[in-house]
């Protein structure tokens, strides 16, 4: 009785899946050919990819890329459809430093290394904000080759020399960080072994070196503005115990104003005759291109931020005039086109401004964009402090924090969490904004097609400029899309 | 952060400025450099090549005026306007001068408050067609759509000119030129109408130009020339004169190869001594010192010269002078004498 059963008692061993289900076919069946309709379609696409393609790849391989106008693009290509490559090849680097001096004009030498070392040092400066994946010691061996790079543009033997120590510096550096692994160097550390100084640091002085490298000119100016920022500081530090912490605040952006207006110039002239630091001023004029998109896009998109945090702060305060001022200038900068906040820097700004003043015209235009982008960056935070639930701020509150502790450790990191994808489209869409200014006579990259196509050798191409152009924007606009992508990932810690 | 590093400095540049507000010349002078408005790109008259300076015919002009002024013909900062920009960017004081393809017109002399110191290119708008329409006049032009740019005096033109002939079109708006090329191509429009300067350029740039014609009426006055501000007239005076001494080089057959002969020492002919500054004080009344006008045609060459390199029959654009030939030749080219 006992060793009859209807049921098996033991397992049958795994058997392969059937080969229509695995591999290649499997998914192609799973996700291609599932049903009728699904196969029809799957056919009909790929007809439609193959046309493109074959109308596309073609025209984007054309064998054009040494020629010098467009008319020799025409014989190589024989009456054959083919892009004029030849433009890219001649301009390409007009697109991306515009007028930048290059050193062609007799007398003058090739700047360009400027907005390659301040874009390098922008990599440098934004990865220890952005990523917490490399440690401090690699992010000071990527400070250390930009700058070698910096060094060895400037040439002369010094130059070679500090180019050579400053790499056997990052070799070493980086030696050390890839050979002790994160065990040991924490018990180097417990041991007292002295560790780098924060790569923050070189993030916070970031905003003050770039300016001097675009725009050159003496160092000590863009010291003597960082040191407003110092100055302002220390006043609150000392001034708030003594006076209450409002009146400090107060007091210290009234003393960082005050040397910024009147105090700087003297300071930097003094130090000028002392130490005489110095590199060769570039007007804006001479901006354009991506360098000059990429700059606008940048300044906007850094500066915007922490004003549209302020700004989304004041529109939720209680304060009566905090609350009214936030709001009229969020509603009215966004009741606005750009375009028209544009013109009034370009055109009515010289109309108002006493004759002779010389207010830099890409100045005016970066106020501007950045207004705009901060207004509408302040809604999209506005949204997410929103998205709170009530009980935080109760928390808090019940935490005995005060306003600032509370907003900067419970509120804000939830609330910006929670606004990312805005935030970032808000960015995107900035930088693509820049391209406007080609309206009002600014040659970035739009503006630089138009004069391109003015020269006679290029008159007629469309295409290939406006394809170069899209191609770069996609670029730098999807890596920050995938970057948002990153930032959601690494700071899901709950809510799943 | 920046911005208040830029309004620092800019305080400073501020009160430096504010201080000389003194006469365009004396400006320009103690700048070192002379301030330039051009178009942002326009075939044969503004241009930058790859590295970015500036040739064209109108850039000429720039040229010339800063070699007389400043001695350096490369001593211009070229500040690229677009057709909105231009007026404020002259009357504000960004920039000295314009020479821009701007069009003589009362309203632009009085009511803007501009100077134009002469012309320095006759234009008139035209039209172009496909030669297979086998149309030779534009009064055959009855019912054709027509590419027209937007907010220019040539979308009054053409109105204008089919009311007078009593015939109709279709207008078919467009932004730019390169737009207008695209759409003329591709068949949008029978006809694309703008100067014939620009026709002529467009046309060069065609696959196969000859199978487009530009056809024989010009049906508009588009008198281009360089403009100064209102209220300065010293420096009115310079520009102008300048201009005429490009202008007199060729009548009088200076030119940028015999120029350095010619100035060495007085000849024969008193009104190019008068010009060279080999006789005379003429550059002394204008402000200026004795080899003012030997620099501005050493700049480029003579109206002619320059006329040749940039737009003229040899260059892909293939201008005929018609209009703009000098006066002894039938055109309306013609300077003020030199005494």
């Amino acid at each position: 009785m006992s060793d009859m059963s209807y049921v098996r008692s033991d397992m049958l061993p795994e058997r392969t899946p059937p080969a229509s289900s695995v591999g290649f076919v499997g998914w192609a069946r799973a996700n291609l050919f599932n049903g009728v309709v699904n196969s029809i379609l799957t056919i009909v696409s790929l007809v439609l990819i193959f046309f493109v393609l074959a109308a596309l790849l073609p025209w984007l391989f054309s064998p054009t890329w040494n020629s010098g106008s467009l008319n020799e693009c025409r014989e190589i290509l024989n009456g054959h459809e083919g892009a004029c490559w030849g433009v890219i090849h001649e301009r390409w680097q007009q697109l991306l430093y515009g007028f930048y001096p290059n050193g062609s004009e007799a007398g003058t030498v090739d700047q360009r290394w400027r907005p390659n070392l301040a874009f390098l040092l922008l990599f440098v400066a934004v990865i220890p904000v952005l990523f917490n994946m490399i440690s401090r010691r690699m992010n000071w061996v990527l400070l250390l080759v930009a700058l070698s790079y910096g060094a060895y543009a400037v040439g002369g033997t010094l130059g070679m020399i500090t180019v050579v120590v400053l790499l056997a510096a990052a070799v070493i550096v980086g030696y050390k960080a890839f050979s002790t692994d994160k065990a040991a160097r924490a018990a180097e550390i417990e041991a007292g072994a002295k560790r780098l100084p924060n790569p923050l640091i070189f993030s916070a002085i970031f905003p003050f070196v770039v300016p001097f490298l675009l725009w050159g000119g003496s160092i000590w100016v863009f010291v003597g503005a960082a040191l407003g920022f110092v100055l302002a500081g220390l006043a609150y530090r000392y001034l708030s115990a003594a006076v209450g912490s409002l009146a400090g605040m107060i007091i210290s952006v009234l003393v960082a104003i005050v040397w910024w207006l009147f105090l700087i110039g003297p300071f930097a002239s003094a130090m000028d005759a002392i130490l005489p630091i110095a590199l060769e001023q570039i007007e804006s004029r001479k901006f354009g291109g991506f360098m000059l998109s990429i700059t606008i896009g940048v300044v906007a998109i850094g500066i915007s931020l922490p004003i549209g945090i302020v700004l989304a702060l004041g529109r939720q305060s209680d304060l009566l005039i905090v609350k009214a001022l936030s709001v009229g200038f969020i509603e009215f900068i966004r009741g606005v086109p750009l375009i028209t906040l544009l013109f009034v820097a370009s055109t009515l700004l010289n109309i108002f401004l006493p004759p002779g003043t010389n207010f830099d015209i890409i100045l005016r235009v970066l106020i501007m964009v950045t207004l705009f982008a901060s207004a509408y960056m302040a809604e999209v935070v506005r949204g997410g402090l929103a998205a709170l639930p009530k009980g935080q701020y109760e928390a808090a509150d019940a935490l005995g924090l005060d306003y600032w502790k509370a907003q900067r450790l419970i509120i804000m990191p939830q609330a910006l969490k929670i606004s990312i994808p805005g935030i970032v489209s808000t960015f995107i869409g900035v930088f693509k904004d820049t391209v406007l200014v080609s309206i009002i006579g600014l040659l970035d990259p739009l503006g630089l097609s138009n004069a391109i196509r003015a020269d006679q050798a290029w008159n007629g191409v469309v295409w290939e400029l406006y394809g170069f152009i899209a191609f770069m924007f996609f670029v730098f606009c999807f890596s920050m899309s995938r970057y948002s992508m990153y930032l959601e990932r690494r700071l899901r810690t709950g809510h799943k | 952060m920046k911005k208040t590093v830029f309004l620092g400095a800019l305080t400073v540049a501020g009160l430096a400025a504010g201080a000389s507000a003194a006469a365009t010349l004396d400006d320009v002078k103690a700048r070192g450099k002379l301030n330039c408005g051009v178009t942002t790109g326009l075939v044969g008259f503004a241009a930058p090549d790859a590295n970015g300076n500036w040739e064209g015919f109108d850039v000429a002009v720039c040229r010339a005026v800063a070699a007389a002024v400043l001695g350096d013909a490369n001593a211009v900062e070229f500040v690229p306007t677009t057709g909105k920009t231009r007026f404020t960017a002259l009357a504000s004081g960004e920039v000295d001068m314009l020479a821009r393809n701007t069009t003589w017109t009362l309203s632009r002399d009085a009511d803007l408050k501009f100077t134009f110191v002469g012309v320095n290119y006759y234009d008139g708008q035209g039209f172009m067609v496909h030669k297979d329409m086998g149309v030779s006049s534009a009064k055959e032009l009855d019912g054709a759509t027509v590419c027209i740019q937007t907010g220019t005096t040539t979308e009054l033109n053409l109105a204008d000119f089919f009311r007078a002939n009593n015939i109709s079109y279709e207008p078919v708006p467009i932004e730019t030129n390169a737009e207008g090329q695209q759409q003329y191509l591709a068949g949008a429009c029978d006809t694309y109408t703008t100067d014939a300067s620009g026709l002529a350029a467009t046309r060069a740039t065609f696959e196969d130009p000859s199978a487009h014609v530009v056809l024989p009426e010009i049906i508009s006055k588009e008198p281009l020339g360089p403009l100064v501000r209102h209220g300065d007239n010293e420096w009115g005076d310079i520009v102008r004169w300048t201009l005429n001494a490009l202008i007199s080089a060729e009548e009088l057959g200076i030119t940028s190869a015999n120029i350095g002969e010619l100035s060495a020492a007085a000849g024969d002919n008193p009104e190019i001594n008068r010009i060279l500054g080999t006789e005379g004080n003429l550059g002394e009344m204008l402000g200026l010192d004795a080899e003012w006008a030997k620099r501005a045609i050493m700049a480029g060459g003579n109206y002619g010269e320059v006329f040749a390199k940039n737009i003229g029959e040899d260059t892909p654009i293939a201008l005929a002078r018609g209009l703009n030939a000098q006066w002894q030749d039938g055109g309306l080219i013609y300077s003020p004498p030199f005494r």
